[in-house]
């Protein structure tokens, strides 16, 4: 999934380094907070271990191929997230100038695509919460699977919008995405059954490695928000910028029936509800009205945040019903 | 395993050529790093239509290949990780824009045609300035230009340490798989059966090379802070380079050198 920098323009290229640069100054911040000395030599040696681990090829049952570590989350589990981070731009970058496994434009993309997903998303808002009351065999399987296979689902789709965005390539969006996503899901499957398989021998040969990692890093409902946030502006807001201005597949269906892609409506309910949906609409049409790109992206932003914003409040609505239903059942 | 001593190789030749002697390999590594990014900057901007104008950037991997004597040929092989996705990036172009642009004796070459080949240029001269970066300059040497940049120490230490470690682990994995290959040696990967006790065996391998590492650290007088090689600032002839390479990048870049000398046939 090593972006070459022929497939980014220096616009994309930039602020991907931007962003990438934040969360890796937000990873030395947090590691200088409680920083011990001998931390420094155990990530170096891991992230050569990464390094080399990803080398070895693991026999796929029954297909014929084979596939490789996934790095990310494995660091994150035996270093903690912030550690692992800065790994895997150790390791990004010496694949990139050693190897010419991506390209040193492309390195702001690729730490972001590969390690923020693995490392932050990954680790907060899987590994995390599914460790949150002990560890098992089923847990780490379950943790090392999801986060293997969405943060390579975030990663492949970012790769899409970033090649997309950067206006290099003719294929189109769709087409790209359709190529993308489904073998990641198989590749990501496989890292995370490999994943699996050396966290549940480290958890029984020496379990005080996962327990070291998991202590220093307590799990935050606040960090996981923060991060989905963080994930919902970058992929919501520029997926709006390549979202097409054809109609949708039920928008298609409708105008091949009616040959209009909007049924019209007709009665005095129909009025009434469509009144109120123009004075409450804050973007109409997904627009600013004549700054499209600006209220096409900005939509894709606010969208998403109302969307992970409705979540939240469900989760929290259901998890005080559960509450309330424990406490009755106790009484 | 093949791929893994292959990796070995390429670390210490790249260490090898990176510690040669020519004009190039005396820039400052501040230097040669800023100039890389203009070039690859300066590269990936040009337009998708614009083929004649890119041929032009070709001028400095020609210059500094003939300059600091390394071999062209072992710069080919790192084109191939790269190359296949641009490659296939590229050839889909025709089949999604079929606008035709100008005719060839006859052909007619579309935009599709057009961008396709900027891609794959633009692919090939990316990893060549790369290259020409890493094999004319040790890491130790970009760690310090990386540390003049104020990149936070502890990533510097990590990208140093890393690298360091990197063969040794690779060998410590090459012994492991060769092992395991002596006693299954028809199977084409590690069985799915092993998989977490061969990587928990490297895993639990490089945890203690990396405890050992850290007393040898502390018995030397590590205290946290990582010493870094210091080299010689930045002379005239640095700043010439740099200047010279970015007046060369602007003027090919923005001046449409190629059509301005073909007007001059025609």
């Amino acid at each position: 999934m090593h972006m070459a920098d022929a497939l980014l323009s220096p616009a994309v290229g930039g602020a991907m380094y931007a962003a990438s640069a934040a969360a890796a100054v937000y990873s030395v911040k947090k590691l200088k907070e409680d920083f011990s000395p001998k931390k420094v030599p155990v990530m170096g040696v891991m992230g050569a271990f990464v390094f080399a681990a990803q080398m070895i090829n693991f026999t796929i049952p029954g297909t014929g191929s084979s596939g490789h570590i996934c790095g990310g989350i494995l660091l994150a589990a035996l270093l903690g997230p912030y550690a692992a981070f800065l790994t895997m731009i150790a390791i990004l970058l010496i694949q990139c100038l050693l190897f010419a496994d991506g390209g040193i434009l492309a390195l702001g993309c690729n730490v972001w695509n590969m390690a923020f997903y693995a490392c932050f998303f990954g680790y907060f808002c899987l590994y995390k919460p599914i460790m949150k009351k002990g560890m098992s065999k089923g847990k780490i399987i379950l943790a090392s699977i999801l986060g293997c296979v969405l943060s390579l689902q975030l990663g492949a789709f970012s790769v899409v919008l970033e090649t997309t965005i950067s206006g290099i390539t003719e294929l189109p969006f769709g087409v790209f995405v359709a190529a993308m996503q489904p073998i990641h899901l198989a590749i990501g499957t496989v890292e995370g059954l490999i994943t699996a398989a050396v966290l549940i021998f480290v958890q029984q040969a020496r379990p005080e490695l996962l327990d070291a990692a998991a202590t220093e890093n307590k799990y935050s409902l606040k960090k996981v928000l923060v991060i989905l946030g963080v994930v919902v502006v970058l992929v919501g807001g520029a997926l709006s910028l390549v979202a097409s201005s054809n109609p949708d597949g039920l928008e298609w269906s409708i105008g091949q029936v009616t040959g209009s892609p909007e049924l019209e409506a007709g009665g005095s309910v129909q009025d009434t509800l469509a009144g109120v949906q123009e004075k409450t609409a804050v973007l109409p049409d997904y627009s600013f009205g004549n700054d499209n790109v600006a209220g096409t992206s900005f939509s894709g932003v606010l969208g998403s945040a109302l969307v992970a914003g409705f979540c939240v409040l469900l989760s929290v609505i259901f998890g005080v019903y559960k509450k309330k239903k424990k406490l009755n059942s106790e009484k | 395993m093949g791929k893994l001593s292959d990796a070995i190789y390429e670390v210490h030749y790249m260490d090898t050529i990176a510690g040669m002697d020519s004009p190039i390999h005396r820039v400052h590594p501040l230097v040669k790093l800023a100039v890389t990014i203009a070039y690859i900057w300066f590269t990936v901007s040009f337009n998708k239509y614009d083929v004649a104008g890119l041929i032009t950037m070709v001028v400095y991997p020609v210059a500094l290949f003939s300059i600091s004597g390394l071999s062209f040929g072992h710069s080919l092989k790192k084109l191939r990780i790269i190359l296949p996705l641009v490659l296939l990036m590229g050839i889909l172009n025709p089949f999604f824009d079929r606008e035709p642009r100008f005719l060839l004796y006859g052909l007619t070459v579309t935009d599709g045609m057009v961008s396709g080949l900027t891609l794959i240029i633009k692919g090939m001269l990316t990893v060549l300035g790369a290259y020409l970066l890493i094999a004319t300059t040790r890491i130790e040497a970009i760690c310090y230009a990386l540390n003049l940049l104020h990149v936070p120490e502890i990533l510097v230490t990590q990208i140093l340490l890393t690298y360091r470690y990197i063969t040794v682990l690779l060998s410590e994995a090459n012994h492991i798989f060769e092992a395991y290959s002596l006693r299954a040696p028809f199977q084409k990967g590690v069985h799915y059966k092993v998989w977490g006790s061969l990587i928990g065996q490297l895993l639990f391998r490089s945890i203690d090379r990396a405890t050992g590492l850290y007393d040898s650290m502390v018995l030397r007088g590590y205290n946290g802070n990582f010493q870094h090689s210091q080299l010689p600032k930045a002379r005239l002839k640095d700043y010439a380079y740099l200047l010279a390479w970015g007046t060369a990048f602007a003027v090919l870049r923005y001046t449409g050198l190629t059509t301005l000398l073909g007007s001059l046939f025609i």
